[in-house]
C-alpha cells in the first residue's frame, strides 16, 4: 500500500448520532483509517453507515464524539474538510437540465477550479468513467449506471485526498461495477488516495478493503482484514455428495470424524461438515478424500465453503446482512467432480 | 443531553488542487445554472410571461367601463391594470426561486453542492437571484409592451427606470419569500399548496380598483393591511400619476420590511436546515 507522506486518513472518536426520535443511530465509534488504505464500512439497512458517512463528510453534526478527516476536524473544520474529501453518496444527487459537461465545471467551478484547468479536468473524467460520448447531454436521460459514474466523476474533480463511497455500485451492472472496482484500486493504490467504502455487498469489501468494520445498530461488532475476520469464525465447511444415495450414513460416519456434521448447510443428498478449528490446521481436502477412499465410499461431488464475511456478520450479529445477493453470501465453489 | 466536543484546533492536509471559489463567484455561478434550468423548462417561464398578459387583456378588456366610475385615477383601464403584468411576474419569482429550491433539497443536489467549499448561503442567493433577473427580462417585456399600446407613463424615462427597479425589487421579495418556505418545508409539493395563497393576496389588494372605489367595507380592510396593495399603488403611481412621494415612500418601505423577513427567514430556516443536516 502506498503511504502519503502527509497524514490523509481518518480519525474517530467515540462518534454519536442522535436524532430526535429513536434510538442512537450511531452510538459511540472509534475508527482508524490509515493513509492510502481502502476502508469497507458493512451493515445492514439502517445500521448507521450513511449517518456515519454524513458525519464524516460534514454534512451531519454529531452529537457527540470527535472525528478529524485528512487531519481537519469535522465539527469545527468543515470548509477545510470538504476541499479535502470527494464523496458519492448513496443517492446519487444531479440536476436533470444539466450536462455531464456541465456539472463537472460547477463542481470546478465552486472547487476554484476554472478555465483551461478545468476544462481539461472535465474531459480526463469524462474519458475515465467512460461518458465522453455522453458529455453533452442532459443527465435527466442517463441510465442509473451513467449518473453513478457521473456521480463518482464529481466526487474526484477537485483530486481529493480522501474519498468517501457510500454504496457507489448499487443499481450498477456487473461490468460498471467492476470497472469502478478498478477505479477505486487504482485511486488507493497508484494516487495514495484513503477510501471509506460503506458497501451492503460483501464481495465488494471482500474484493476491494484493505480492512473491514462491521456496523450493527450503531456499534462496530467486528473489524480488521476479511481474511481475519473469515479466520475468527472458524474453518471452511466441505460438502460431500456421495454416488449413492445408500452411502450417505457411511459418508457421514466417515466426516464425523473431521468435525461437526451440518446437514443445513449442504445441498439435498450431500453431506456437509464444519471442519474443527483444530483440525482444518492439519487436515486437508486431500486427507479427508483418502478417508472416504479408505471406507471404500464413492464420491460424485465435492465442495469447499470458505467462511464469508455474511458468516462473520452472522455470527457477530446473529442476523444477516439484507441485500446480499447468494453470489456474495459464500455459495459454494465446486472444486472437484 | 449530550454535546459535540470542539477539538483543539487541528491543521489537515491543504488538497493542492482545490482552493474555493469567492462568494460572489459561487453565487454567479449557481444562479447561471438557476437560470438555464429555468428557461429550459418552458413551463418555468413562459406562466411568467403569458399568464401577465392574459390577465390584462382579459380585466381591461372586461372592465374597461370602472373609468366610468367617478374619482377613477385612469382614462384607460389598460394603463391602470398594466402593473398586474409585474406583480404576476413577482408573484411567478417565488415559484421559480421556491420550486428551484425545493427540488434541489428533494433530490440531494443541495447536499452535492454543500461537499464542496460552497457555502450554503451562496445557493439559497443563486436561486433567488436566478428568479429575480427573469423577472426582470419579464418586466423589459411588460414595459415594451406597454409602451407598444401606448400605455402613457406619466413619470417619463426616468419613472419607467424606477418602475424596473421596484418591479424588480418585488420580485426579489417574493422569490426570497419562496426560498424560505422552501427552506423551512423543504418539499415542492408544500410549496405549491402556497401559491393559491399567495395568488388570492394579489387580488385581494388594490390591483383592481383603487382603495377608495371599494364599495365593501371588509375589503377595504382587507387592502389596507395587505402588502400588496403598497406594491401595486407605488408602480401604478409611476404609470398613471406621475412622482407620489408617498405611494412611493410607501412601497419602499413594505418593500424593505418583506425583504428583511424573506431574508431573516431564509437564514434562520438555513441555519435550522444545517443544524439539523
Amino acid at each position: 500500500m502506498q503511504r502519503s507522506s502527509e497524514d490523509n486518513g481518518i480519525e474517530v472518536r467515540g462518534l454519536v448520532k442522535q436524532f430526535k426520535t429513536g434510538p442512537k443511530a450511531v452510538d459511540g465509534i472509534d475508527i482508524d483509517v490509515a493513509p492510502g488504505e481502502i476502508y469497507g464500512f458493512l451493515g445492514p439497512n439502517g445500521a448507521g453507515k450513511s449517518t456515519t458517512v454524513n458525519m464524516l463528510v460534514t454534512l451531519l453534526p454529531p452529537t457527540a464524539g470527535r472525528a478529524t478527516v485528512a487531519g481537519w476536524d469535522i465539527s469545527t473544520q468543515g470548509p477545510d474538510v470538504r476541499k479535502t474529501i470527494g464523496a458519492a453518496l448513496q443517492a446519487v444527487a444531479l440536476d436533470n437540465f444539466l450536462t455531464a459537461r456541465e456539472h463537472l465545471r460547477l463542481i470546478a467551478a465552486l472547487q476554484g477550479i476554472t478555465g483551461p484547468r478545468a476544462r481539461t479536468r472535465a474531459d480526463e473524467l469524462l474519458h475515465r468513467v467512460g461518458l465522453e460520448e455522453a458529455a453533452d447531454r442532459k443527465v435527466g436521460g442517463f441510465s442509473g449506471g451513467m449518473k453513478r459514474r457521473l456521480d463518482l466523476a464529481l466526487a474526484l474533480v477537485h483530486e481529493p485526498r480522501v474519498l468517501f463511497l457510500d454504496e457507489p455500485t448499487t443499481g450498477l451492472d456487473p461490468q460498471s461495477r467492476t470497472s469502478l472496482w478498478e477505479e477505486v484500486r487504482r485511486l488507493a493504490r497508484e494516487d495514495g488516495v484513503t477510501v471509506f467504502l460503506t458497501t451492503q455487498y460483501l464481495e465488494e469489501a471482500d474484493v476491494l478493503a484493505d480492512r473491514v468494520g462491521i456496523i450493527n445498530r450503531g456499534v462496530i461488532v467486528a473489524e480488521g482484514t476479511p481474511a481475519a475476520l473469515k479466520a475468527e469464525i472458524g474453518a471452511p465447511t466441505i460438502e460431500i455428495v456421495p454416488t449413492g444415495d445408500d452411502d450417505r450414513v457411511a459418508m457421514s460416519r466417515v466426516l464425523e470424524q473431521f468435525g461437526e456434521l451440518h446437514p443445513e448447510a449442504g445441498s439435498p443428498g450431500s453431506v456437509a461438515v464444519r471442519l474443527d478449528q483444530d483440525l482444518a490446521k492439519r487436515a486437508s481436502l486431500v486427507t479427508i478424500i483418502r478417508a472416504i477412499d479408505e471406507a471404500g465410499l464413492q464420491v460424485a461431488e465435492v465442495r469447499q465453503h470458505d467462511p464469508s464475511l455474511d458468516d462473520v456478520f452472522l455470527a457477530k450479529t446473529g442476523r444477516t446482512l439484507e441485500g446480499a445477493t447468494d453470489a456474495e453470501a459464500g455459495v459454494a465453489e465446486p472444486v472437484a467432480r | 443531553m449530550t454535546t459535540a466536543v470542539a477539538a483543539p484546533t487541528a491543521r489537515g492536509v491543504v488538497n493542492p488542487h482545490a482552493g474555493s471559489a469567492s462568494l460572489p463567484v459561487q453565487v454567479l455561478v449557481l444562479a447561471r445554472r438557476s437560470i438555464k434550468g429555468a428557461l429550459s423548462r418552458p413551463q418555468g417561464y413562459m406562466p411568467a410571461v403569458i399568464m401577465p398578459l392574459l390577465l390584462l387583456t382579459i380585466n381591461s378588456s372586461g372592465l374597461s367601463d370602472a373609468t366610468r366610475i367617478p374619482g377613477f385615477p385612469a382614462d384607460r383601464f389598460l394603463d391602470f391594470l398594466l402593473v398586474i403584468t409585474f406583480m404576476q411576474a413577482a408573484l411567478f419569482a417565488t415559484s421559480n426561486a421556491g420550486l428551484g429550491l425545493a427540488r434541489d433539497i428533494e433530490e440531494g443536489f443541495m447536499d452535492r453542492l454543500a461537499l464542496t467549499p460552497m457555502r450554503t448561503g451562496a445557493l439559497v442567493t443563486a436561486q433567488i437571484s436566478g428568479a429575480v433577473v427573469i423577472a426582470f427580462g419579464a418586466a423589459i417585456v411588460y414595459i415594451i409592451i406597454g409602451l407598444a399600446t401606448q400605455v402613457d407613463f406619466h413619470s417619463g424615462v426616468l419613472g419607467v427606470l424606477l418602475l424596473l427597479v421596484l418591479a424588480t425589487w418585488t420580485a426579489f421579495c417574493f422569490a426570497a419569500i419562496g426560498a424560505w418556505l422552501a427552506l423551512r418545508s423543504g418539499s415542492s409539493e408544500a410549496l405549491q399548496g402556497i401559491f393559491p395563497l399567495l395568488f388570492a393576496s394579489l387580488f385581494l389588494s388594490t390591483l383592481n380598483m383603487p382603495r377608495d372605489l371599494i364599495e365593501a367595507e371588509w375589503f377595504q380592510v382587507v387592502t389596507r393591511f395587505n402588502p400588496v396593495s403598497y406594491m401595486v399603488d407605488g408602480m401604478r403611481s409611476l404609470i398613471i400619476t406621475g412622482w407620489d412621494g408617498r405611494a412611493l415612500l410607501e412601497m419602499v418601505a413594505v418593500l424593505a420590511l418583506v425583504s428583511g423577513i424573506g431574508i431573516a427567514g431564509c437564514a434562520r430556516a438555513l441555519r435550522r436546515r444545517q443544524a439539523q443536516g
